[in-house]
Order: structure tokens, then sequence, then C-alpha cells
């Protein structure tokens, strides 16, 4: 089953296109007829070529200065949508994503569907699916009501396969007023974390909580997850606490993770956690309560104190270095 | 400088959650202050407390005249709220809860700055805050670790996911407050005996002019299957005895991503 057109905001970070995006694209490879990209940036001919080899026949451009990524992208989609009709609108659960399909809805009087983990057609339906309850449960929503349905996915809900197509037409639009959303302005940007992969991206996430004890001891889980070559991650208690900032946070208010290894360091395992991080390959976890529902879903349950297991890993580890 | 903070009431996260019968999340028994707002309460009432004039208003929309968590954040030293509770808001989706909270900035008036958390512990779509921003037309600064005020302007610094940018706008404006990032502070005795009598102003869809714009029928979305997802199996699990970390090494072996 299919639908008419389906349009992806594809996010990129200078000239390199968001994995997110190229994942996007391929599915609507799937459910759309025709596949068009939305970008908001100012490299628009540098991606029109990865686009088009995920699908994207036409990418629509619009460069949005210093304002707000989101918002400008949310006032030239309104505009867009305005000139071509689409049926269904695909976005990131990104920070950028999420302003703007929630500065879109606000402005074209529709309903959303976030935190999506896969959509299909049934008859005339466009139905969005999302995990509840720590991912015990799944619900299926359908969308009521005049298109465009606007729906933001989890990354790594769909896998990334080029189609082999041509590069995208870029069609730049211009004349796009954002209105006061646009008075937001980005003055600069501060790169905290360069180093190592993306939390989303890793091949093996190291995550801690709060059985860590206190804030240095995140120390722990920055050293195994470079020595693994892996990304750090945390659970929402000691984002809470302010021990690390909220990109680093895996659960459902945070980040969805599928690494091939996933480690929990002191994290008990509460359900808003484990929605973030079910989905690993593999998980190792290190908890010193033997009832922690934690080791309810890991492969390999280390019951001890984390101050303990860790540094002796670390060692053993460096020492095959 | 006012500034009104969008505050939600939740059941307890760390109780199992349930759907009632038609798919909407159970909110039976006492409902708390969503700990994700209690960041932004403290950082509207340093902000207030720095501009040395003005004061905090909380905004909540909850089932049954809910008040027990607004009470909490009143404890904290919110100066009044809107309270907006009426059985017309079953079923509403986040666009409609976006227009019910930007009806009742309004009805606040002269606010500054609207604060929000990034998304509710419950149901945490995260579209509100700017859906807020585009409904009163104002801008929204999202994902802030850190927010100053001063000359008309709010300055903030947003998360990203390699650091953060500097990103301002004049007022009035939405701002989100991610969590971690102010210390919420206890609410005090004096303070709890304080909040009972701060002034709650309920009000009713109708009072807002929303009439038939929220609810099921507001919502365009339907619930279509709840099904259980598959479970994972536990594997092994072991006791240190001070050699566990040789396991993990192994483990890790046999995956080949050391």
């Amino acid at each position: 089953m299919s639908i008419g057109k389906v349009w992806v905001l594809a996010e990129a970070d200078g000239d390199e296109v968001a994995s997110a995006a190229l994942e996007l694209l391929t599915k609507a490879r799937e459910i759309g007829d025709t596949v068009e990209a939305v970008y908001v940036g100012s490299s628009a001919d540098a991606v029109a070529g990865v686009l088009g080899e995920h699908g994207a026949t036409t990418v629509y451009a619009v460069d949005p200065g210093d304002s707000l990524s989101g918002a400008v992208g949310a006032a030239a989609l309104e505009k867009l949508i305005g000139e071509h009709s689409p049926d269904l609108v695909m976005f990131d659960q990104s920070y950028d994503g999420r302003d703007a399909i929630a500065g879109l809805s606000a402005r074209i009087d529709r309903t959303v569907l976030t935190n999506s983990a896969d959509i299909r057609i049934d008859g005339d339906q466009v139905r969005a699916t999302t995990a509840i309850f720590g991912g015990t449960q799944i619900v299926e929503t359908a969308f009521e009501g005049e298109a465009p349905y606007l729906a933001a996915f989890r990354p790594k809900s769909f896998v990334a396969e080029p189609s082999g197509g041509a590069a995208a037409a870029v069609v730049a639009v211009d004349g796009v007023d954002a209105g006061r959303a646009g008075e937001a302005k980005v003055l600069d940007r501060h790169v905290e974390e360069a180093e190592g992969p993306k939390l989303e991206e890793a091949e093996v996430v190291v995550s801690g909580g709060r059985g860590l004890g206190e804030a240095e001891h995140y120390a722990l889980v920055e050293t195994l997850a470079k020595l693994l070559k892996g990304a750090p991650g945390a659970s929402r208690a000691i984002v809470d606490a302010g021990w690390v900032p909220y990109s680093h946070q895996v659960g459902q208010t945070g980040k969805t993770v599928k690494p091939k290894v996933y480690i929990a360091l002191g994290i008990s395992g509460a359900t808003q956690h484990l929605v973030g991080m079910k989905g690993a390959d593999n998980i190792i976890a290190v908890n010193k309560d033997a009832e922690a529902p934690i080791f309810s879903v890991s492969d390999l349950g280390i019951v001890g104190d984390v101050h303990k297991v860790v540094p002796k890993l670390i060692e053993a580890l460096e020492a095959r270095a | 400088m006012n500034v009104v903070v969008c505050v939600k009431q939740i059941p307890d996260p760390a109780a199992p959650g349930a759907l009632d019968s038609d798919n909407t999340l159970t909110r039976e028994g006492k409902l708390i202050l969503d700990e994700s707002d209690s960041f932004g309460v403290e950082m509207a009432l340093q902000l207030v407390d720095t501009a040395g004039e003005g004061e905090v208003t909380l905004v909540s929309m909850a089932p049954n005249n809910e008040v027990s968590g607004l009470r909490t954040a009143l404890a904290m030293g919110a100066a009044k709220a809107v309270l907006i509770s009426d059985e017309a808001l079953a079923g509403t989706d986040a666009l409609g809860t976006a227009k019910v909270l930007a009806k009742a900035v309004e009805r606040v008036g002269d606010a500054d700055l609207v604060l929000t958390s990034t998304e509710s512990t419950d149901g945490y779509t995260g579209t509100i805050p700017t859906q807020i921003g585009q409904l009163l037309d104002w801008p929204a600064l999202t994902f802030a670790k850190h927010i100053e005020v001063g000359d008309g302007k709010v300055t903030i610094q947003r998360q990203t996911e390699a650091g953060y940018d500097t990103v301002e706008a004049p007022l009035p404006a939405v701002a989100s407050v991610t969590a971690g990032v102010v210390e919420p502070r206890y609410p005090s005795f004096k303070g709890i005996m304080a909040a009972k009598n701060k002034p709650v102003d309920e009000v009713t869809v109708a009072d807002l002019g929303l009439d038939g714009q929220v609810g099921w029928s507001g919502a365009h979305q339907a619930i279509t299957a709840v099904e259980a997802a598959p479970e994972r199996e536990a594997g092994e699990k072991i006791e240190d005895e001070g050699d566990a970390h040789e396991n993990i090494v192994s483990f890790l072996d046999e995956l080949k991503v050391i």
C-alpha cells in the first residue's frame, strides 16, 4: 500500500547529511509514490547527491541565516505545503526536528505523532507505532482529518539503504518569513564533545546511573566508552541531578539507542530507561542490587559494585590495547 | 519581570502505567508535580529574583481540578496558578494542550517569559513549548541549559549534540528548560503553609473560548491497536567475587568489539 507524496525534513551538519534523514528517506520510498526532501541550511548542492541516492527526487532548500533552523523549517514547510500538498511529512526526533514539527503543527493546525518507531499505510489510513510504558507495549495510532500528516521518528527506526537514484533537483525556496519565531537568533556555537561517535550511532554505548554514587565517578563511564570506541550515555536520574547534560540521556524522555553492545553501570533499569536501550543487540549490566530490573533484560549481568568491577575492567582492556 | 511556568501534574512515574478503556493514560489517584517541571519553576523563581520585581505564575491543565502538584510548585515560591480542568479535555492531543496553555498564558496577561520542560514524563510528545510559542506568535527557544534575561531579551544556551548554541530573542518569548540545569529548592514549611492560601484560578474550556477545538474531536488521531511488545530474555547473571570483569572481557571478545 502506498500514498502519494511523502516528504522528509532532512537535517545535515554542514555538508554531512544526518543518518536519520537517510533512514527516513528509505522508509519514505517504501510507502510513498513520490519522495522529496526539505532541507534547511546553506549547502543544498552538497547534500543533493546523497539525498537523491536515497530516493529524494527533489530537495526544497531554504537558508535559515542566523535564525533557529526549526523555526525557519516550519515556516518554509507551511509555504511549501500550500504549493505542493504532500500527504505525509516525516521528521527526525532531534532538537531541530522537534522544533520544526511543533512549529508547523501550530501553523497549519495539524496533530502530530512523535517518538514513532514505524509507520504503515492501511487502506486509506496512515498509522504510526510508538512504544509506551518502558517499551512493554506498542501503540498504533491512525491519523484522522486532512493531510498532510506530521510524524517524528526515533533515530534508528529504519535501516538506511541507497536506491541508486540521481542527485535530487535543488529548488531554492525564497521569501520565507518565519515571523516572530524567526527572531530567535543563533549568536554562536560551542562544540564541547568532538571526540568519539555520536550516542545514537555508536556500536558501543556505556551508560552510568545513580549507582555511580557521585558526579566525579562518571569518569569511569567516559573512560570505558573511550576504550571501547563507544559513546557515553546516562540514566535520567543523573541528568536530573545535573551530573551530565540532557544530550547524554538514554530513555523515554531521552534518546533511543540500538548499539551492538550496551553496558549499563549502576543503572537500576527503571521503565523510563529500558525503553531507550532494550533494542540493543547485547546488554551488559553491572549493579549491586541483584533484584534490579536491568538484569531482566541483560545478556550478561554482574551483581557487584561498579567501583570495583569497572576499574578492573578498564585495567584489563588497557593491558590488551 | 513576570514569568509563567507551564507545569503538568502526572501519576507517580515510579508506579506502573496503565491505559483506561478509552486508551487514555489512567490518571486515577493522586497526581504529583512532574519532576521535569521543577527545573522550570526553580529557573523562573531565580529569574524573577534576579530581576528584583515581578512574579511567577503557574499554568496547568489537569483532570478533576487536581491541585496537589500545583501546591508543590506554589510552596516552592510561585505566586499564583491558573488551573484548566474540564471533562471536555479528555483525549486532547499535544496541539490542543498547547492551545489551552497559550490561552491560559493570555489570561494571565503581562507575561514576559513562558517556561516549560522539554517534554512531560508521562506523555513526552515534546512539541508543546514550540507550539505554544507559535500560537502566541512569540519566539520559542528550546532545550535551554542556561537562561539569562536582560535588556528586553532572553539569551539561552541551547543544548545541541555537539555542545550548545547561544540563542537570543526579544521578549516576550517561550523557553523550554532541560533537566538538571538548576537545583530545584525543597519547599520550606513556611512555603507549604503559604501555598494553601495562594490563589488558584480554576477555568474551563469555555472560559478560554476553545469550545469544540479540544478533546477527542479536536485530536485528529485515533489509537487503532495496543499490543504487548516482544519480551527480551534475561541471560546469565553472576555474582562478582573479584574477577567478574573477566566475564565482561570474554563477552566483549566473543562479540568482537575488542
